[in-house]
């Protein structure tokens, strides 16, 4: 460069040198506009979620209480359906964690046992919910016409059933077990799913290059896996971080009202329902931490929700 | 107008028929006779024959099912089985109203405090307020509604002997209930609102009333809240729903004498009527709250009313 | 203190910045115009070159808190307005100053009636009386051309069709008899024919009430139409100003130029039209020198370090551009500016 940093800041209109003044050959100038780099939808997204600390830290928290579901009743010295009469009721202590209940059962084992049930629940319930409502809506978008009005019709009569006493009918009929509270939880909850499908379906299907694809001759079900599904994945993922707590909410629920996971099983729904008479009794940590892990788990799962809906949402980037 | 009242009316008459129809095969899918084990007698064969001819049981299928629909339109369930000197409306009639005014005054509460929160952390976007408010709701939402009611219980009746805890004898025994069952539906409002005043206030017509001169309240009560409520109005039925069987949890805390005991235990000694006339009862209720919310739409929205469709 | 020359509007080196997740983007970077009574001024320009900013800054309604006035003063009848309290300039717009928007799709709320929605102004502005407003109401759906204006003040936006739509908004832009109306892509939404009609009203409503107009726009069709001045911006400068002889007939900096190069006219054959290359300059960096140098078929040394002065042509006209510099006197000639 003829002219060092120094002299350009003094430039001004008046004294600037002569020999500026000629043509730039076009061919030569390097282009100027800056071109930001271009990242990936999800790379995108989740470096906004990674700016989000209160997901990641939901998100943390769900990956810790999964590892401790998963590990915490195998590597725990204590059984967790064994009893142990001369233990009834003890407060939290060194040895026990959390406390012992009536039966001399260690309730930070059973803590962790409850959360596999909890999270089997709510993890299951979300991904019968995803299968049936991503078929349905999308099926239904897809077709479109009569089928569309049909299908959001029966979806209609669905959602006025009063969810919870189909669920509780459903209890009664097949007796309560794990597979009942799984089987009446999706019954009507898939429903939601649909029509998020269906809604994101019948807006895409109009856009642009969809209509491309389809004039390339592309199959129907091509354009649905290659520009349907990547482009709805957004609000389904969603759709499930919530799903899962009210799930866990519902057996929770239920289990509260007697009707959920029989003994010697046990929920965080059943140990709180348990825990409850146990308060009177100034039995405080029996009814304490399954509440406080039901608590944390559906706080865990909004949090990252939102935060994820936030990242997931191309009109809130910008 | 009076075409999509119709069309939405002609739509509950279907679901609860639906409704009643998925009622009667359930119940009758269960194994077992509910006389064979009546208040801890085991009757006789012919006792228990005797009974099934009395509630229709020994009848066919389709016979029994003619007779459970016209029982229905009708509105007159007959007997409890465990507790033939009552029936059906004699439970509903005792028990109801209690529930009915715990659940009322929840979604009252609920729906006034949750607009309220969420309109002020939507004004007051990424300010104090609102994370404030946000952070109440997230906790509204996460914290289960038994969870809270024994919380409330041991802090204000058992520590600091405010209030009175269990049985419906007035003001004071209602406070606890009513928090318990509004702060979920009310965290669930606000978070709504806010989200639905967020996105209101970037809309074109928000700036048109701006460049109007309007001052802000204005803009806020007249443009953006009836747009803004929207989405709050379609999940009100469901959120209705929510607390009217919300109270079969909260009523067994509190030891209210609501519908919630009745019907739980209905359910465990199979008490076929009082299942029925129960569960077709508060259906009938909460599919007439959604017509209502329907017909709230339409207020709102003028577009749905021109529509022939109607539903969507 | 000095009393502004009579002028309605004076806007002085403008600067407008918006916070964003990329960075701070300079969307206006010093722009300066004036607008006397009675008078229609055009700005032109690309989509993102500044145009709606500026308008809006003018109307108040720089989107807080992203957006900000970073510097320069906009007097309005010789008042600062970029001072005013929020209360007081609330008191300007919408009576004195109105806008009329984009997309009268979108610019009309759904669930309120074109009554109230027209009224609404007027009653809290000038504290007129129901019935006087509701009045005055059909009075400018009348003047604005919309038949049975009493029974449409009962009716919803989605009873209407975008013309119709966008004569409303036009109503209700006019109700309160403002000096100035800024008008931001007052027809970019509507049809063809919609479009004709709609420019026709505002020539009819210019000639009865005698209002200053900012039109807002990238078709240099409407300008034709409407403008009595022109301001040709880009990257959030104007870049060239005159009457609409001196920007159409003979521009002078190559941006409006290649604007005009760029319209299709069914008089000349068809290779005249030529596209401009390339893209305008990211605002969240713009470049040291002048903004339009990239794409610039004449660009010289200078361009690239140094932004060219704001030069006279005559004293109606006036260009952002280096060629115009005593220096490049002989580039000029050579490359023949038309």
């Amino acid at each position: 460069m003829i002219h060092s940093r120094d002299m350009q800041e003094k430039t001004t209109a008046q004294n600037v040198p002569e020999e500026w003044f000629r043509l730039l050959d076009r061919k030569k100038t390097v282009q100027q506009t800056l071109v930001r780099p271009s990242v990936s939808y999800w790379s995108d997204a989740w470096i906004q979620l990674k700016k989000n600390k209160l997901a990641m830290l939901g998100l943390g928290f769900l990956i810790l209480l999964g590892i401790a579901a998963l590990f915490g009743p195998i590597v725990s010295p204590y059984s967790v359906t064994a009893q142990h009469l001369t233990l009834q009721n003890l407060a939290p202590s060194a040895s026990h964690w959390f406390g012992t209940d009536e039966l001399g059962r260690d309730v930070f084992t059973r803590t962790w046992y409850g959360a596999r049930i909890s999270l089997f629940v709510g993890v299951v319930a979300a991904l019968v919910d995803l299968l049936i409502g991503v078929a349905y809506g999308g099926i239904s978008g897809y077709i479109g016409g009569k089928t569309d009005l049909v299908m959001m019709r029966i979806i209609e009569i669905l959602y006025g059933l009063p969810y919870l006493l189909v669920v509780i009918l459903l209890m009664v009929v097949m007796g309560p077990s794990l597979l009942t509270i799984i089987v009446a939880l999706t019954v009507t909850g898939w429903t939601g799913m649909a029509r998020i499908v269906r809604g994101q379906v019948l807006q895409l299907k109009n856009y642009e290059f969809v209509t491309a694809s389809k004039s390339f001759g592309s199959k129907p079900w091509r354009i649905v896996r290659k520009n349907l599904v990547p482009n709805t994945m957004g609000p389904i993922i969603v759709q499930m971080t919530l799903t899962v707590p009210s799930a866990i909410f519902s057996e929770a629920f239920l289990s509260f009202l007697g009707l959920g996971v029989q003994a010697p099983f046990a929920s965080w729904g059943v140990m709180a329902s348990d825990g409850l008479s146990a308060l009177l009794a100034g039995y405080w940590w029996r009814l304490f931490f399954p509440a406080l892990f039901i608590s944390l788990t559906m706080f865990a799962f909004n949090i990252l929700g939102d935060g994820l809906q936030d990242a997931l949402d191309p009109k809130l980037r910008r | 107008m009076l075409r999509f009242v119709l069309n939405r009316f002609l739509a509950m008459i279907l679901t609860l028929w639906v409704i009643a129809t998925l009622t009667f095969l359930l119940m009758h899918a269960i194994p077992g006779s509910p006389f064979n084990n009546l208040n801890g007698k085991v009757l006789s064969d012919a006792a228990v024959k005797n009974l099934e001819a009395h509630y229709h049981i020994d009848q066919p299928l389709p016979v029994q099912y003619l007779i459970y629909l016209k029982s229905i339109a009708t509105f007159t369930y007959g007997p409890s089985i465990k507790q033939p000197a009552q029936t059906v409306n004699d439970l509903l009639g005792r028990g109801f109203p209690v529930s009915f005014e715990l659940g009322m005054w929840a979604l009252v509460v609920a729906v006034l405090t949750g607009v309220v929160l969420g309109i002020f952390a939507a004004l007051k976007h990424n300010g104090l307020i609102d994370y404030l408010a946000m952070t109440l709701a997230v906790l509204g939402i996460s914290i289960p509604n038994f969870v809270l009611a024994t919380l409330l219980i041991q802090e204000f009746a058992v520590n600091l002997h405010l209030l009175p805890a269990g049985t419906w004898q007035g003001l004071a025994y209602m406070i606890m209930p009513i928090i318990a069952l509004a702060t979920g539906p009310m965290a669930i409002i606000a978070r709504l609102i806010r989200s639905s005043m967020l996105e209101v206030l970037t809309q074109d017509y928000i700036r048109t009333a701006q460049a109007k001169g309007l001052p802000p309240f204005i803009i806020v009560m007249k443009h953006a809240l009836k747009n803004a409520l929207l989405p709050v109005v379609t999940v009100l039925g469901t959120l209705a729903a929510s607390i009217l069987t919300g109270t079969f949890v909260i009523e067994k805390i509190f030891a209210i004498p609501g519908m919630g005991k009745y019907f739980v235990d209905s359910i465990n000694s199979r008490d076929y009527p009082v299942i029925m006339g129960t569960t077709m009862f508060y259906s009938a209720l909460l599919i007439f709250m959604l017509f209502l919310v329907d017909l709230a739409y339409g207020w709102l929205d003028p577009r749905i009313k021109q529509s022939k469709e109607g539903s969507k | 203190m000095k009393k502004s020359s009579g002028k309605l509007l004076e806007v002085k080196n403008l600067h407008v910045s918006f916070q964003t997740h990329g960075g701070e983007v300079h969307a206006v970077r010093g722009v300066d115009f004036d607008i006397e009574q009675g008078e229609t001024l055009a700005i032109v320009g690309e989509s993102g070159c500044g145009k709606s900013v500026t308008s809006l800054a003018v109307m108040g309604l720089i989107p807080k808190p992203h957006g900000k006035i970073v510097a320069g003063s906009i007097q309005f009848k010789g008042t600062e307005i970029t001072a005013l309290s929020a209360k007081r300039m609330r008191r300007i717009q919408g009576s004195d100053l109105s806008m009329i928007f984009q997309d009268p799709m979108t610019a009309l709320n759904p669930t309120l009636t074109i009554g109230s929605q027209l009224t609404e102004g007027i009653i809290y502005q000038k504290k007129l009386s129901r019935q006087a407003a509701h009045q005055k109401a059909i009075e400018m759906l009348q003047l604005v051309g919309l038949s049975n204006a009493e029974q449409r003040m009962k009716q919803y936006p989605h009873q209407f069709s975008g013309g119709m739509r966008q004569r409303i908004v036009i109503a209700m832009a006019l109700i309160c008899k403002p000096s100035l109306i800024i008008a931001d892509e007052p027809t970019t939404a509507l049809d063809v024919t919609i479009q004709a009609q709609i420019l026709e009203l505002f020539d009819q409503i210019q000639e009865e009430t005698n209002v200053s107009m900012i039109m807002i726009t990238h078709d240099l069709g409407v300008v034709a139409k409407t403008a009595d001045r022109v301001a040709v911006m880009y990257a959030g400068k104007i870049v060239e100003m005159g009457n609409k002889r001196d920007i159409f007939y003979h521009a002078k900096h190559p941006y409006t130029q290649a604007l005009l190069n760029a319209i299709v006219r069914l008089d000349l054959p068809s290779d005249t039209l030529k596209p401009i290359e390339g893209a305008p300059p990211d605002l969240f960096a713009p470049p040291q020198g002048c903004s339009f140098c990239d794409r610039c078929p004449f660009a010289m040394e200078v361009c690239r370090h140094v932004q060219p002065p704001t030069t006279a042509v005559d004293d109606h006209h006036t260009a952002d551009c280096w060629l115009l510099d005593k220096r490049a006197d002989a580039i000029r000639q050579k490359v023949e500016i038309y």
